[in-house]
């Protein structure tokens, strides 16, 4: 990759990003486990509840604290790295990101210390709610972040000004309901409770394995494989619709993950692998299964997916679009302020503003678009495809991941609810191994979804190319050194305290246990000490 | 959907122009003892016992004060999208330093007590104190520099440029704002250390909180008198239309003699703010040497609120000057979100700030009381 300002800025936003999101699948999905199970233990009064609840809760506080920390960062970066993309979007691309503070980050934040310090100021009801609290708030945060995140994917309810150079908001309706969003929003979270899900399963199976703290580690991992059950099947089906929803607004995005250069015959095949050559233009050693794509994507068997080439063709013709708009720009900016601008000019406008963003994919060839060559354009025209490859390749492995997910989930639903943990040692053993596999897929996922809407920023809208800020190199290498530095040190100080804590194993209330298994008996007339006492002691360290 | 128009846009701008300010005195009100405390950190606690008792004073509360500083960032973004995009990338540097700051802090709470080794927990010390501290002072540094102009300037296709580097943000003015702004943090944290630690912690808090409240009295009338003699003034020297699109090249701005304190001398009732200041910091002070938490936090609250809008009143229309092509400076008339915006920002202000001043003042509420050395030692592995 060259070193100039536009790759280093990506490189820090998509490893900031990136990082970011190695924190927040978790956050998402633990926070409402812990308050799923800290429920039962209102409910049913057993100290075992809330002894999970506090050791999932202490794992859960370790990740959460990170996510917040480089959270700061996504916060700040759009102004500091994309200064122009800040001015351009930012009367719609703001809003969702101050109403997430407003509305969500508030309420997870603020919760978030009673949760861990409010265990004896609380009643049990007060602490229970406290904990949903903060669930909600970071199910809603997530909510706000991937509408602004659909509205770079597929820009509705705005339209560009020409006297104040910007996008402006037209319908703040369309952005909130935006297709993309909400299929993204659901997509994301189930994603985030599926990671949680196998995170506690993971464990919990490693507490099997060890014959250690078996009751937490079974109640653990009933909750787990349930939720991670429901969770993964949520994934599954709404990163189809994510899919379906590539098929009206992102076309290319879609013919760039299935390789797709012609395009087929409706009900088009579904690539299951293959090797795509980006400079060839066409997609080697396939293996196909016909009809597939063409249902998936246009849930029907009439209907066209458009491929690579024909989708350059059109690029380029709204590229030589976008250059009248840009034209008619140039002279009503002209005309100098508040000035009346003809009819004639405006309807100019008007007609081909909507791919006034195209003519900008010519600003990394020559100042001024409309001096460009034809050979320019098309070049231009041939910008607007993605890597095909690494797109390729990394769906693949999550779809991959995620039916594995499925099949996993489901055999321990299985297992946990009828058969009385009979599970073999080898299945125990695929758990715990499996703890990494949802943050890979969550980081592909993030790929597939933002690199493959490259070149754009804001589809269609804004390239990223000139989106940046004006800064320079060394500027833009000190702060990647630093945050590579600063990042890399938190997250092997994370990682071994996950795994010091995990290790550790729960803290044991023998007190309250005793005390309920004496109610308990006083109540049912049994012998003192039957019941609830866990069957293993103290930790081993 | 014209319901926006219920409002007009001159309103709107000067209502999110107040919220600004709101935003940013409440991130500095509660987050802002924060970074006192942070700042005092090594210098009130010496055995791990009083530092822990220093450091869950705020241990549950620090998360939520943060947000502030979240919800302004997103709400400059929102409303004032040219004034997140030319501040926070002209001040580039100073601004990662900022972050890498804030993000120890997070960690530095959460895992400071989840190792029981000296060294461990004298590194994290250490990086909540460079949390607490490099924030303070270097967002005193940003508004020193904003007050005096900063370079940059607006391309035709309003894309900013910036000209300056991070040593030039480091003049003797903005260090002078800088230490200002540390001031008054110290003041803000010692005034919270006194009413929530007790014994030795809080009396060595008072103590140093008492120098802070007199280094703001004495470096905000200081800066008072470099504003009216030194300092350069902005001023339209065009009309401006309060109602016209948010491009601030439509208007011409010249750069003149110490005309900020202008705006005092049209309206007079302007002086609360500063009133408020230099009271708000002699009120702490007294409560800080007398022992009165109550008037001494509160008096302390005041301060902070005085010196920010201080700032504020001082440069309105200004939001953002130039000082190498004024025509681009940003104001409240030119450099907002769209009328629509603003008007729905606001509704969802209007609905949700109430809610979250509510939930906010009950878990105040319920962590009510002074943190003591007995309950950090008797809770030791729930606490920070």
């Amino acid at each position: 990759m060259e070193l100039d300002v536009v790759s280093l800025s990506r490189l820090q936003f998509a490893m900031t990003a990136l990082y970011h999101f190695l924190f927040v699948p978790l956050t998402l999905g633990l926070s409402v486990l812990v308050a799923i199970m800290e429920s039962v233990y209102v409910m049913t009064d057993r100290p075992i509840w809330r002894q999970m609840t506090k050791f999932w809760g202490t794992l859960f506080g370790i990740n959460f604290v990170l996510g917040v920390a480089t959270g700061l960062t996504m916060e700040f970066q759009f102004g500091m790295n994309w200064s122009y993309y800040s001015h351009y979007v930012g009367d719609i691309f703001g809003a969702p990101l101050a109403i997430e503070g407003l509305m969500a980050f508030f309420l997870e934040a603020t919760f978030v210390g009673l949760f861990f310090f409010g265990w004896d100021k609380l009643s049990k009801v007060g602490h229970l709610v406290t904990a949903w609290m903060v669930a909600i708030g970071s199910n809603l945060s997530a909510l706000w972040i991937l509408i602004a995140n659909g509205w770079m994917q597929n820009p509705v309810g705005a339209v560009f000004n020409p006297e104040t150079m910007r996008m402006e908001v037209e319908s703040f309706f369309e952005v909130l309901f935006n297709e993309v969003a909400q299929a993204k929003f659901v997509h994301t979270v189930s994603a985030g409770y599926v990671t949680a899900s196998i995170f506690v399963l993971g464990v919990s199976a490693f507490y099997m394995l060890r014959n250690r703290h078996i009751d937490l580690a079974k109640r653990s991992m009933t909750v787990a494989a349930s939720f991670g059950l429901a969770s993964a099947l949520s994934v599954i089906v709404l990163g189809d619709e994510s899919g379906y929803t590539a098929t009206t607004h992102q076309q290319m995005k879609l013919a760039a993950i299935e390789g797709m250069w012609e395009t087929e015959e409706a009900p088009a095949p579904f690539n299951l692998i293959g090797v795509p050559d980006q400079e060839a233009r066409e997609t080697r050693y396939t293996v196909q299964v016909p009809w597939i794509l063409g249902l998936i994507a246009t849930r029907s068997l009439t209907e066209e997916v458009p491929g690579i080439n024909d989708l350059v063709a059109e690029a380029e013709e709204r590229i030589r679009d976008g250059l009248i708009a840009y034209d008619a720009l140039v002279q009503i900016r002209a005309l100098g302020r508040g000035a009346e601008v003809p009819d004639a000019l405006r309807a100019q406008f008007d007609e081909h503003g909507g791919d006034l963003g195209y003519a900008y994919l010519l600003r990394p060839y020559v100042d001024d678009p409309r001096d460009a060559t034809d050979a320019q354009i098309e070049q231009a025209a041939w910008d607007t495809v993605p890597m095909v490859g690494p797109l390729f390749w990394s769906f693949r492995i999550m779809v991959g991941l995620g039916f594995f997910f499925l099949i996993l989930t489901a055999y321990f639903f299985w297992k946990t609810s009828f058969t009385r943990f009979r599970i073999p040692r080898y299945a125990l053993w695929v758990a715990f191994l499996s703890i990494p596999l949802p943050w890979v897929a969550a980081e592909l996922g993030w790929f597939v979804a933002e690199y493959g809407r490259q070149p754009w920023i804001i589809e269609g809208v804004l390239p990223t190319a000139i989106a940046v800020s004006e800064l320079g190199i060394t500027d833009l290498l000190i702060t990647l050194a630093g945050f590579v530095a600063l990042y890399s040190a938190l997250f092997v100080v994370e990682v071994w305290l996950m795994v010091k804590y995990v290790r550790k194993g729960p803290y044991l209330d023998q007190e309250a246990v005793d005390a309920f298994a004496q109610a308990r008996a006083d109540v049912f007339h049994l012998p003192y000490g039957g019941g609830d006492r866990p069957t293993t002691g103290a930790p081993a360290e | 959907m014209i319901l926006h128009e219920l409002i007009d846009y001159e309103t709107l701008r000067l209502i999110w122009w107040v919220l600004l300010g709101v935003l940013l005195i409440a991130f500095a009100v509660t987050d802002g003892f924060d970074m006192g405390v942070g700042t005092l950190l090594p210098f009130v606690a010496r055995s791990d016992v009083e530092r822990r008792v220093v450091i869950n004073t705020i241990g549950p509360v620090w998360e939520g004060n943060q947000v502030w500083l979240v919800l302004g960032g997103g709400a400059i973004f929102a409303a004032w999208p040219p004034l997140y995009a030319v501040s926070f990338s002209g001040f580039y540097l100073a601004m990662f330093i900022v972050l890498a700051a804030l993000i120890l802090r997070p960690v530095g709470f959460k895992y400071r007590s989840k190792r029981d080794s000296a060294k461990w927990r004298t590194m994290w010390d250490w990086a909540l104190f460079i949390g607490g501290a490099v924030p303070a002072l270097i967002f005193g540094v940003a508004v020193g520099n904003v007050l005096q102009g900063v370079p940059f300037r607006l391309t035709d296709e309003l894309m900013p440029i910036y000209d300056g580097t991070l040593f030039g943000l480091l003049n003797p003015y903005a260090l002078l704002c800088g230490v200002l702004s540390v001031c008054m943090l110290v003041m803000h944290g010692g005034a919270w250390l006194g009413l929530k630690a007790d014994g030795v912690v809080a009396d060595r808090a008072r103590l140093y909180g008492a120098f802070g409240a007199v280094g703001v009295i004495v470096l905000f009338a200081v800066n008072g008198v470099l504003l009216a003699l030194f300092v350069d003034g902005y001023r339209f020297t065009s009309e401006v239309d309060p109602l016209g699109p948010s491009n601030p090249l439509f208007s011409e701005v010249t750069r003149e003699g110490a005309s900020w304190l202008d705006n005092y001398a049209d309206n007079p009732w302007m002086l609360i703010a500063p009133a408020l200041g230099f009271l708000g910091a002699l009120g702490a002070l007294i409560g800080l040497r007398r022992g009165v938490e109550g008037l001494t936090f509160l008096s302390s609250k005041l301060s902070v609120v005085g010196v920010i809008s201080t700032v504020g009143l001082s440069m309105f229309p200004f939001i953002l000057p130039s000082s190498i092509d004024p025509r681009s400076s940003l104001t409240v008339w030119d450099s907002s979100s769209s009328h629509q915006t603003l008007f729905i920002m606001l509704m969802c202000v209007v609905i949700f700030l109430p809610l979250v001043l509510a939930y906010t003042a009950w878990v105040y509420k319920v962590l009510w009381g002074k943190v003591t050395e007995d309950s950090v030692r008797e809770h030791s592995d729930q606490v920070y």
